[in-house]
């Protein structure tokens, strides 16, 4: 952690522990005495909002796997056993099932604080990269938790993801079978994605982890993006920032628990209300709202580029708007971290996150249907896709040379109070 | 601070294309209902002494028309006793004591499937409170075979269908006696305004006083799919009250802990300037 | 393998028989480690139940022309349509050089076989393909709700249209819906799912 340690024992029993297992000593550092920036705002809560989220996932996910039954003729029944007669079986399922909505809405919104902030720029390359192996996972996780229900959603779902494994050239079909355990998503693959769901969470439990030490080697970003210099710029984790993101926590707690107790169903598909059924697909098949925006690049690559035909080239630009972000901390080649302090930038940000909303919402309709004015969806997610991979290939690389930065204060103390100006 | 007005325009942006998508995906324009189980306060609760009369209305409706093709796989019939549940009373708390709804198992015009546990062969017999709502048909096989399509189950339909509880009483109430000029309806299909497609295998079934309500009230077609849907939302979600109920006090609670924990905020951060 | 210096005390020295001790015992640690691991993978492959689960006979004495059925065999959909003559007719009047996919995709014929409508019916009335698209696995609709534009088959997913030979003519599906192996154990039962001697005797051949 940043700077020596300033936990003092007390003598006797706490003393006798520290000198065998420093755990106190290590949580002390880590969140009570931690130095953090004086002036972060409320975009820097997110990461505590996710904590307490993973942790109702995991712990409403372990409640439901002692009544979910993973088999293909009883796991739709079991979820309505769930709701209907295990005792507050209705709360938990509706908590596991938005809880993992609202994950997501917290987990892109700390993404775009990043974004905006340069949170990616060193030295913090392996904390971001390492939030982009938990933002895998989380879509893995909730990918195979959404095929559990067996509804017609969770087994098309799952039929139309598992097939695009398919598209890749010689094995394609191998591993298709392989991850299917069979020649269709059935038994076998329902089995394997409820083991999976399980494990995976402790996985990213466990990155989470690493991402929380990572961010306390050199400690947090924040909002002008200029590094902590004396210890005037900073404020103990605790009571400071324990009391801000504890107000945070339960502001978004109380969005979630509208949508637990009042609208459960609003951000799932009625169609996972009918069993799952081989022989009959939806007329519609969309994925979970959150997987949307990727969905959308997925299907506008409709033409073949070179080799490649159509569908591999949309499944390779589907899993390379992921990838991109590992390489993001290379991309951006200018120095000044916040956006504040780079007018122009901060405008192609904006349309970026405009553009990902937009392609979220292509996501959800009909390629061939009208946006407006006769302009198709397809094109429009054509369009914002482009975007998408320019924002990162070229006007971040471009930008950063070119463009002239607003004066930047000398430090965050200087920024807060408006003093030595020196 | 224009960034955060932009950040909370696109949360809200966010949460509202999850709901706008699940009312857009039927693509049909449905006419929203005042139903009693509307908003945040709504319960299946109409009656001066707590009855539930519109769902008890629509359970006869169930029981004398739809039970005749369709069947309710997820319920039993101990569930019509249980707390929020059409015939519940504070009298008989186990809804196996309960005598409408033991009265209604032994009455119930399908029997029960079971097998005579000394032979081995399949038997039917009269249905327990705790047994599953029988059903006319042996399988999906036998009904398909015998409707020419499947009448789907109603246990979940209020869920299963985009457009919800709005959906299900425009479908009720669309046929019309006439398709519209250029479409052929075949033997055995019925045009319907609100369903997708619009030819459908169900023919129309809510006519004036098809049925005789045990209370009286006049058995208009309107009538009759306001109850028949009310019961088939509770039948879908029978713990909504008891939802409701807790979800209320749960955000009274986090309120009042919220505005504890600004008011600690404020304190701590006083004198500091950030 | 190109050596710097495996040597614990560093000298510098030529690579030794130590140093090819180490690597020996490094590689058997990755083999072994590799070996271990693949009992864990390759439980994930189909099952033997899953295999056994080979054959389905159908029974077609009850398909007129013109109609079709859908059967489950393997967990899947399987279209068996009898065919009219003038759908035979148009899959035979389409020329390979129209077809996305100029391949049968017959799993009783060799890999590459042309795909005219002969290399994909064993008797003409009769065409039985797998049901799900070839794209991203969808159930296509047929003759009771949407044929396509080429009278075979439409997926609603993508919108991939199939003809009237089961062969993908437009749309994002990548391949004809691919035939699976059967034969006609007599006029009124399709057995799919056969052995190689019933394979031998069944009467496909390339045209």
């Amino acid at each position: 952690m940043s700077g020596p340690s300033t936990y003092n024992p007390k003598p006797g029993l706490m003393t006798w522990l520290d000198d065998r297992l420093p755990i106190i000593r290590l949580g002390y550092d880590s969140f009570v005495d931690y130095p953090t920036p004086r002036n972060l705002n409320y975009w820097w809560a997110f990461g505590g909002i996710l904590t307490v989220f993973l942790m109702i996932q995991i712990i409403t996910g372990i409640t439901l796997a002692m009544h979910y039954i993973p088999h293909e003729d009883m796991a739709f029944n079991s979820i309505q056993r769930i709701v209907r007669d295990v005792p507050n079986g209705w709360l938990l399922q509706s908590m596991h099932a938005n809880g993992a909505s609202f994950f997501f809405i917290a987990v892109y919104i700390h993404m775009f604080r990043g974004l905006y902030y340069g949170s990616y720029k060193a030295p913090r390359e392996i904390l971001w990269i390492l939030g982009v192996v938990i933002y895998l996972l989380m879509m893995a996780t909730g990918f195979m938790g959404y095929v559990l229900p067996w509804g017609q959603m969770s087994y098309w779902g799952a039929m139309v993801i598992t097939n695009l494994v398919g598209a890749i050239p010689f094995v394609g079909e191998a591993i298709r079978e392989w991850l299917w355990g069979g020649f269709t998503v059935g038994q076998a693959t329902l089995n394997r994605f409820f083991s999976l769901h399980y494990l995976l969470p402790f996985i990213i439990a466990a990155v989470v982890g690493l991402h929380i030490w990572a961010l306390h080697v050199p400690g947090n970003g924040n909002p002008v993006g200029i590094s902590v210099k004396t210890k005037k710029d900073t404020l103990p984790f605790h009571p400071y920032y324990t009391v801000k993101d504890g107000f945070a926590i339960l502001l978004y707690l109380m969005i979630f628990c509208f949508f637990v107790f009042f609208m459960p169903n609003a951000l799932g598909h009625a169609d996972n209300f009918i069993e799952a059924n081989a022989l009959s697909t939806p007329s519609h098949i969309v994925p979970e709202w959150y997987y949307l925006p990727f969905y959308a690049i997925l299907r506008a690559i409709t033409f073949d580029i070179g080799p490649i035909d159509a569908k591999l080239g949309g499944v390779l630009a589907m899993f390379g708007a992921i990838a991109i972000l590992f390489v993001l901390p290379w991309l951006d080649t200018s120095k000044v971290r916040s956006m504040r302090f780079r007018p122009l930038t901060r405008w192609f940000f904006i349309f970026f996150v405009v553009g990902a909303l937009g392609l979220g919402y292509c996501g959800a309709n009909n390629p061939d249907d009208i946006v407006f004015g006769g302009i198709k969806f397809l094109w429009l997610a054509q369009f914002l896709t482009f975007y998408y991979f320019a924002y990162f290939l070229l006007i971040l690389p471009i930008l950063g040379i070119v463009e002239k930065p607003k004066p930047r204060p000398a430090s965050i103390e200087e920024s807060v109070l408006g003093t030595s100006k020196a | 601070m224009k960034i955060t007005r932009i950040f909370t325009a696109a949360l809200a942006a966010l949460g509202l294309s999850g709901a706008a998508i699940a009312a857009e995906s039927n693509g049909h324009e449905v006419e929203k209902h005042d139903w009693i189980f509307n908003g945040p306060f709504g319960t299946f609760i109409d009656g001066d002494n707590n009855e539930r009369n519109s769902v008890q209305r629509g359970f006869q409706i169930y029981q004398e028309i739809c039970a005749s093709c369709h069947s309710l796989n997820q319920l039993s019939f101990r569930n019509l006793g249980e707390a929020g549940g059409p015939f519940a009373s504070e009298e008989f708390a186990n809804p196996n004591d309960n005598p409408v709804v033991m009265q209604v198992a032994a009455n119930w015009a399908y029997q029960a499937r079971d097998v005579d546990t000394d032979t081995g062969e399949a038997i039917e017999r009269t249905p327990r409170v705790s047994d599953r709502f029988p059903w006319i048909f042996e399988n999906a096989y036998q009904a398909r075979g015998t409707l020419g399509a499947l009448p789907p189950d109603l246990s979940l339909i209020v869920k299963a269908r985009s457009g919800g509880a709005d959906y299900i009483r425009a479908f009720l109430l669309g046929y019309t006696d006439h398709a519209p000029e250029g479409v052929t309806v075949g033997p055995g299909q019925y045009y319907n305004e609100a369903y997708p497609g619009n030819i459908v295998a169900m023919a129309p079934q809510l006519f004036e006083d098809r049925v005789e309500y045990a209370d009286g009230t006049a058995a208009t077609p309107e009538q009759m799919a306001d109850d028949i849907v009310t019961f088939l939302a509770w039948a879908g979600d029978p713990h909504m009250e008891a939802r409701k109920q807790l979800g209320v006090m749960v955000l009274l609670f986090l309120l009042l802990f919220s505005v504890l924990v600004y008011l600690a905020y404020r304190q701590i951060w006083e004198n500091v300037e950030h | 393998m190109t050596e710097t210096n495996g040597a614990p005390d560093g000298s510098g020295q030529e690579p030794s028989r130590r140093d090819f001790i180490y690597i020996a015992a490094g590689g058997m640690a990755a083999l072994g480690g590799g070996l271990v691991a693949w009992p864990f993978i390759d439980q994930m492959s189909p099952a033997a139940d899953t295999l056994a689960l080979g054959s389905t006979r159908v029974d077609i004495s009850a398909v007129q022309v013109g109609s079709e059925i859908t059967v489950m065999h393997r967990g899947a959909p399987l279209f068996v349509r009898r065919r009219t003559a003038e759908a035979i007719t148009a899959a035979r009047s389409v020329e390979l050089s129209e077809l996305p996919d100029p391949e049968a995709r017959n799993e009783n014929l060799p890999d590459g076989t042309p795909g005219t409508d002969e290399n994909r019916v064993l008797r003409d009335e009769y065409l039985i393909v797998k049901g799900n698209c070839t794209h991203l696995g969808c159930v296509p609709l047929g003759l009771d709700e949407n044929t396509g534009d080429y009278e075979g088959w439409y997926c609603p997913c993508h919108g991939s249209h199939y003809d009237t030979s089961a062969r993908i003519r437009r749309g994002p599906a990548p391949e004809n819906l691919p035939v699976p192996d059967y034969i006609f154990e007599n006029d009124t039962t399709v057995k799919i799912g056969i052995s190689g001697e019933e394979a031998a005797a069944s009467g496909w051949a390339v045209s």
